[in-house]
């Protein structure tokens, strides 16, 4: 016999919600990216328009979580699933404000000649992207083993921003009239990276909520 | 000072229903511990076999070792001397309605032997003030009657007739769950109190309960204990499915 339907018509409602949000914010990301490549500011502009509605959103799922805390004393599973869809909220909000952030950059660096520079910012973009997309998946599936897959992609993303870094630094002391956009582009590989930060802190509450083990900190190689 | 509980391959029974299976558990001294299950489980029948109340019904039974400290307290001791050793407070308040607030607390002692009026009177108000209620009733203790009290009051003036015999153990069968909120919290706090002087028992319906006033939490069900662990894991990430599906009210 279902028990506490209430409550779990509630978690549901809350889940969905966060899939909105999830939604919102991984496409502000993929628009970001679209308009680096096609450096066209009108994506620029809906990504911008995008923040207003993640920022709503994220005011809204953390209410109907605190409610939920407050009205249902959640335990075990349920607890751990209400704490990780607020922190995972604060995660999407975050990665919207990364897109927006590419976007401002994306909107500066058309003010210089579009050149070929030594960093493949659209690599480094659908990898983090795709950290995104799996571990909203493995939210979505409550899949701890694929949680646990996004963990090592960061060290790939983390490896390109370094990459990133080092080409784009020596390109400034060697042609310092590209320092602007070279200085833009760095930027962009850095938010990218956060991107990819952020997916590794969903991926870890998805393991919290499902496991109950908190794996966070736990990658000696970020050590 | 409270004195831990070692139960050994515990079995109880009511005519042929086997009520407890093979219960072993450690309920360590000065801690509370808290016992929850759904109603029938056998939790409130465990705390009874604790001091020996279980077989004062004709029909009961009990097999196995319940140590408390080094004594055997269905080998080496009578049920009088463990129930001396072993407090206990019910669901709901249980006041001698004719007795004054004195009386009852000091019924216990005088039961005991005790007559001598300067000890009766200085445990009447240690115990009163260790259960809290002094301060609320130290100018009526000869006047009032224990059952012109409140719920609250009254169940405060059981706890304080239960620690006036000295116990080593207090053992809470639903303290509060027949009491309004304000009252509830000053049976929690009293846990929390008393827990440095005694070792703990309590069973609660009231997970919220369980988790506030207890270290160590045991989920009992179909006569079985099926987790004992520290109360924070019990209900942040319980070991078994069944623990998890009754705490988080999946059960039924």
């Amino acid at each position: 016999m279902a028990t506490r339907i209430k409550f779990q018509q509630n978690l549901d409602d809350l889940k969905e919600r966060l899939l909105i949000m999830a939604g919102m914010a991984e496409q502000a990301i993929q628009r970001s990216i679209e308009a680096y490549r096609t450096r066209d500011l009108s994506i620029c502009e809906l990504v911008f328009q995008s923040e207003p509605v993640i920022n709503r959103l994220e005011r809204e799922i953390d209410q109907m979580a605190l409610d939920l805390l407050a009205m249902e004393q959640p335990m075990a599973i349920d607890l751990r699933f209400i704490l990780s869809v607020i922190r995972i909220n604060a995660d999407l909000e975050r990665v919207g404000d990364q897109a927006v952030n590419i976007a401002v950059r994306i909107r500066e660096m058309g003010a210089f000649a579009n050149i070929e520079l030594p960093v493949d910012i659209p690599k480094l973009a659908s990898l983090s992207a795709a950290m995104v997309r799996k571990a909203l998946q493995a939210f979505i599936e409550a899949d701890a083993e694929m949680a646990q897959s996004v963990l090592k992609l960061d060290d790939q993303v983390d490896e390109m921003n370094d990459a990133a870094f080092y080409s784009l630094s020596t390109l400034i002391k060697e042609r310092p009239e590209l320092t602007p956009q070279s200085l833009n582009a760095l930027i962009i590989a850095r938010n990218l990276e956060r991107v990819g930060d952020h997916a590794t802190n969903i991926a870890e509450d998805v393991i919290f909520w499902v496991r109950g083990k908190d794996v966070r900190h736990n990658n000696p190689s970020r050590a | 000072m409270g004195v831990g509980i070692n139960v050994e391959h515990l079995n109880a029974w009511y005519g042929t229903t086997h009520t407890l299976q093979d219960i072993n558990l450690n309920i360590p001294a000065n801690h509370a511990t808290a016992l929850i299950g759904p109603s029938g489980c056998g939790k409130s029948t465990f705390v009874r076999c604790l001091n020996r109340m279980h077989e004062t019904n004709p029909i009961a039974r009990a097999s196995g070792v319940v140590k408390m400290g080094d004594i055997d307290i269905y080998k080496d001791a009578s049920p009088v001397t463990i129930r001396r050793r072993v407090g206990m407070v019910f669901q709901r308040p249980n006041p001698f309605p004719t007795m004054s607030i004195y009386d009852n607390v000091a019924s216990g002692l005088k039961l005991n032997g005790f007559r001598n009026k300067a000890i009766l009177d200085e445990t009447v108000e240690r115990s009163l003030k260790a259960s809290a209620l002094w301060e609320e009733v130290k100018d009526d203790l000869k006047k009032k009657s224990g059952a012109s009290l409140s719920g609250g009051q009254q169940q405060r003036m059981c706890i304080a007739r239960a620690l006036a015999v000295d116990p080593e153990v207090l053992l809470m069968d639903e303290p509060a769950s027949a009491l309004d909120p304000v009252s509830t919290s000053k049976i929690e706090d009293l846990i929390f109190q008393l827990k440095s002087q005694y070792t703990i028992v309590i069973v609660t319906h009231n997970m919220q309960q369980a988790a506030r006033v207890a270290e160590n939490t045991g989920f009992f069900l179909n006569g079985k204990m099926v987790e004992f662990d520290s109360t924070d894991r019990i209900f942040t990430n319980p070991k078994d499915k069944r623990t998890e599906d009754y705490i988080t009210g999946r059960f039924g």
